[in-house]
């Protein structure tokens, strides 16, 4: 385990090198490029000969591509153009980064706690109205454009229920201690700055848990109606056994296996959705930098969460192995 | 004579009957949930067909010009002859919508013919041949999954500087090649040890002949089950490219996907203009996943009973 | 009394847009205590749902189970779902036919042993460990601590199945019901098994209903013999009695279709011609009548009526006159 372990990480880092040397290589070669996105379209041919000689953009891209990563090691990764012009891409990534965590979090706890039980009752009740009505309900939910939705959200349930449509958090006078703000008021004792936080986060992650939600209902509900025909089903129903022991430990223990596969990769792939939902609800976490750094060519920027987005999605797929392996005693025990 | 002859065939007709294909196409043909998918989108192909006579106005004139006035965030509302009104450019929002259904499945069929045709070459490839191509395609396909697929194709439409309907497809479709490659290259592992193979080597076929004779045919549920829903995620990520600034900006040929997009100028003051694109993309993009899984259900042996 | 009676029992399926399947037609038997009554035909002759149907396994809808099934005198089938929970595992016992999907993969041996103990017989998990190794001990496993904590594919198949048996016998019930046993295993395994199984009922004073397709297994181990051919039973003997003088031509059928080490050399194998599929409903006569070297014009017509006869209950037109040796040979 520890050796497949490691070697998954020798991967990431392969894969890492390879993706940054593809983004690096393709932003040198653009037209612009760096030095337009600094100077403007409209800059003197000799002030841009002269700041990409500055920048060392003269010279072979891989001596370029071994300067970068020299600099990004000492965590270096150049100064925003579009996004917070001026800030280091660091800056940017790390004074976000919880935002997107935390919205994420409670989206796929939305996403589980609601996905799964409907799931089991769906497979319960197979080919009743209500395992035809979730069923089709969870294909709608997956067909449903995640921004048009956040923006549905926006407009018609922040207007019913007056809850706040953008932001992390009201201009309150809150302390910060880890960048979580739910987290933050529970440490300090602010309550009412946590519950603002709370509600600031329910409808982005109501929004980014749809997808996810119909992804893991659907699998739940598979998973279940396979594990309900297996023999040892029958086996546990022949030994007299109450309904919620062979539930939890005949069926769903089994049934978990390919659900927690599921809730890995979706919870790795959130990044996509959160992109599109905090640009909605200008909800200052990653996403939203990826937004608009994408809309304005912010390339250092870019080139950081991309990274930072691929180790974290390779990371969450290992732990999602491992994981695996640690509930399958047939792969433990191999 | 003739008689024992036609009680003999109508025999051997009974056991084709049992054949995956027949027995899906039997389950298919009576489940509503299938009908209703073909249904969506035979009229979705119907209209994007004749929209062009369907289509009241030019769906580029702004003719309604003079009723838009920016300053007042007005345009020109519901009229005889224009029953949806007009866009904030003052053209005619139904002929609009209409022949946004045309471009709306240009992106979706051609995204997905490029997806697949990539995918299966580099699937087919990888699990027919073996060995280093193998390893190769594999570290290529592992490079583009270390990212979540659409923020791949967010990331590699944002490369390009001057976005088009071009880019659009490119982008959306890239990212669905390692998809199909790898649904390739496991059912040709898998079959490259099965006994029809193994028996085809043996009776000396070549080997070009049984990968395509043999091996892609059987390989070919799974990747129509997964074309029908790639069309579906294809025109909604289309959408969500143009939403964030990386879609086409030429919007005299409209596509559902790029009004759509728009939707951030235009949410709070004038939401229908956002909700029909998206009510008609939902409606098709819920047509094609209907006809998918329930393909992929009738396809799967372990359903056959 | 008998421990079990059956009474007329039918299990009829009924899937939607389909016509209903008569599973199971009118079977009787019944099994005293201690006695081991086995249920002998081709597979799809309904011995399987027989044994559903007596444990109450199976599934609600699309399923009308009629007639009665009397255990201690009470009627199984009138019971509630909450009141038939109690008395699985407690008073009827199961070993299925496959021990590896049997298992449940994901949980330890010994909780799958302990979790029956605890249900019905009232035990704490320690003390109800402790009950687990015993039973492991009794049903012939070796080292039975280390196996209690392991997993089911980490156990062989033979090991598997004698764990499936300790469960089964686990609140020493007074009815075991085996559906096909051994099938799932190596032929050295099967008789292993079978022996145990013998051990166990004698020392037990369990009674066993061994389901089976197999008449080596009944041969070595039953008492009274009932042969099932398209959901009814054919032909019921004591096991002596129906070896020695097979009536009914399905019976007659099956035991010239076994190979025997005795039979002098180059002498051919007589299989039954024809498959399941080729049956005719009872309705309109005798279901094995187009399979059967003995039919006559009156079995594709009249439905044969159950008639006893000196110690035997024989379903037949045209019986097979005792002596008769195979009746078609045919070379393979």
């Amino acid at each position: 385990m520890l050796r497949y372990t490691i070697r998954r990480l020798i991967q990431l880092v392969g894969v890492v090198l390879v993706l940054s040397l593809l983004l690096f290589a393709w932003l040198r070669v653009l037209p612009g490029g760096p030095v337009s996105a600094l100077l403007g379209e409209r800059a003197t041919p000799e002030s841009r000969e002269a700041l990409t000689k500055q920048l060392g953009l003269d010279q072979p891209i891989f001596v370029q591509y071994f300067k970068f990563l020299g600099r990004a090691a000492t965590g270096d990764f150049g100064v925003s153009t579009g996004v917070q012009p001026g800030d280091s891409a660091l800056e940017i990534f790390l004074q976000r980064f919880p935002a997107t965590l935390e919205l994420s979090f409670f989206a796929i706890l939305i996403a589980i706690l609601v996905g799964v039980p409907l799931g089991y009752i769906a497979a319960k009740r197979r080919g009743s109205w209500f395992d035809n009505v979730s069923v089709v309900g969870s294909l709608i939910g997956v067909a449903v454009p995640v921004f048009f939705l956040a923006y549905v959200l926006k407009g018609v349930a922040s207007s019913a229920l007056g809850l706040p449509s953008s932001g992390r958090q009201d201009a309150i006078d809150a302390t910060r201690v880890t960048g979580f703000f739910t987290l933050d008021g529970m440490i300090t004792g602010e309550w009412d700055a946590t519950l603002n936080a709370l509600e600031h986060l329910i409808l982005p992650a109501i929004a980014l848990a749809t997808i996810p939600f119909a992804v893991i209902f659907r699998i739940t509900r598979a998973a279940v109606l396979d594990v309900l025909d297996e023999d040892f089903v029958r086996t546990a129903e022949s030994k007299g056994l109450t309904a919620p022991v062979i539930r939890r430990r005949h069926v769903l223990r089994n049934a978990m296996l390919p659900v927690v596969t599921t809730i890995g990769l979706q919870t790795g792939a959130l990044l996509s959705g959160a992109v599109l939902t905090e640009k909605v609800f200008s909800f200052s976490g990653v996403g939203e930098a990826l937004a608009i750094g994408f809309e304005r060519r912010d390339y250092p920027v870019l080139l950081l969460l991309i990274i930072m987005a691929t180790i974290v999605y390779v990371v969450v797929n290992l732990l999602v192995d491992l994981s695996y392996a640690l509930i399958d005693p047939r792969i433990r025990t191999r | 004579m003739v008689l024992g002859l036609s009680a003999k065939k109508e025999k051997i007709d009974a056991t084709a009957g049992v054949s995956l294909a027949a027995s899906a196409w039997k389950r298919l043909r009576r489940s509503p949930v299938f009908l209703t998918g073909a249904v969506i989108i035979g009229l979705f192909i119907l209209v994007s067909l004749l929209a062009p006579w369907l289509a009241p106005h030019n769906p580029a004139d702004p003719m309604l010009i003079d009723q838009v006035v920016k300053a007042r965030n007005e345009i020109p509302p519901s009229q005889p002859g224009h029953p949806l009104g007009g866009d904030l450019q003052g053209r005619d929002f139904l002929s609009r919508v209409l022949v946004g259904s045309q471009q709306t499945l240009i992106v979706g069929v051609v995204a997905t013919l490029f997806g697949l045709t990539g995918g299966l070459i580099l699937g087919t490839l990888a699990g027919a041949l073996g060995g280093w191509v193998d390893s190769l395609v594999m570290r290529v396909v592992d490079v583009m999954l270390s990212l979540p697929s659409l923020l791949l194709a967010f990331s590699i439409a944002a490369m390009f500087s001057r976005p088009s309907q071009f880019t659009v497809i490119l982008a959306v479709s890239i990212v669905q090649i390692p998809v199909f490659a790898r649904l390739l290259r496991g059912s040709m592992l898998a079959q490259r040890h099965s006994d029809h193979v193994l028996a085809a080597t043996a009776l000396g076929v070549k080997k070009g002949a049984i990968v395509f004779r043999h091996m892609l045919p059987n390989s070919l549920g799974p990747v129509i089950v997964q074309s029908t829903l790639v069309l579906a995620t294809a025109i909604i990520e289309a959408a969500a490219l143009s939403f964030l600034g990386l879609g086409n900006p030429d919007d005299r040929t409209p596509e559902w996907g790029q009004m759509l997009g728009d939707v951030q100028k235009v949410f709070d003051t004038h939401p229908h203009l956002a909700a029909w694109p998206a009510i008609c993309i939902i409606i098709v993009a819920l047509g094609f996943t209907l006809m998918g899984e329930t393909l992929r259900e009738a396809l799967d042996p372990k359903n056959r009973r | 009394m008998a421990l079990l009676e059956v009474r007329d029992l039918s299990v009829v399926f009924q899937r939607k847009g389909e016509e209903p399947f008569r599973a199971v037609d009118g079977v009787s038997f019944d099994v005293e205590p201690g006695q081991t009554v086995g249920l002998v035909g081709e597979s799809g002759c309904g011995k399987s749902v027989t044994s559903l149907a007596i444990m109450g396994l199976l599934p609600k809808r699309g399923v009308t189970i009629t007639g009665s099934v009397s255990y201690d005198g009470t009627d199984l089938l009138k019971l509630s779902d909450k009141e038939m929970r109690d008395r699985r595992g407690r008073d009827l016992g199961m070993v299925f036919q496959d021990p590896l999907s049997s298992l449940n993969p994901v949980v330890p041996i010994g909780l799958q042993v302990t979790e029956v103990l605890e249900r019905h017989r009232g035990m704490a998990r320690k003390e109800a460990m402790v009950e687990a190794k015993t039973l492991l001990d009794k049903v012939g496993i070796p080292d039975p601590n280390r196996r209690l904590k392991e997993y089911p594919h980490q156990l062989s198949g033979g090991m598997r199945q004698r764990a499936l048996i300790a469960i089964a016998l686990a609140c020493r019930p007074k009815l075991l019901i085996a559906d096909e046993p051994t099938t799932a295993l190596d032929v050295t395994i099967q008789a292993q098994i079978l022996t145990l199984m013998k051990e166990l009922v004698h020392d037990l004073g369990t009674a066993l209903v061994m389901i089976t397709h197999d008449l080596g297994v009944v041969a070595g181990l039953c008492d009274e013999v009932n042969v099932l051919y398209g959901g009814k039973v054919v032909e019921k003997a004591m096991r002596h009695k129906l070896f020695a003088e097979p009536r009914h031509p399905y019976t007659h059928g099956l035991l010239a279709s076994i190979p025997r080490l005795d039979a002098p050399r180059g002498e051919k194998l007589t299989p039954i011609k024809g498959s399941v599929a080729d049956n005719i409903p009872w309705s309109q006569g005798c279901a094995f009548a187009p399979r059967c070297p003995n039919a006559l014009d009156v079995c594709t017509r009249e439905t044969p009526a159950e008639e006893a006869q000196l110690g035997r209950l024989l379903r037949c037109h045209n019986p097979v006159v005792p002596g008769t040796p195979a009746a078609e040979e045919v070379s393979v």
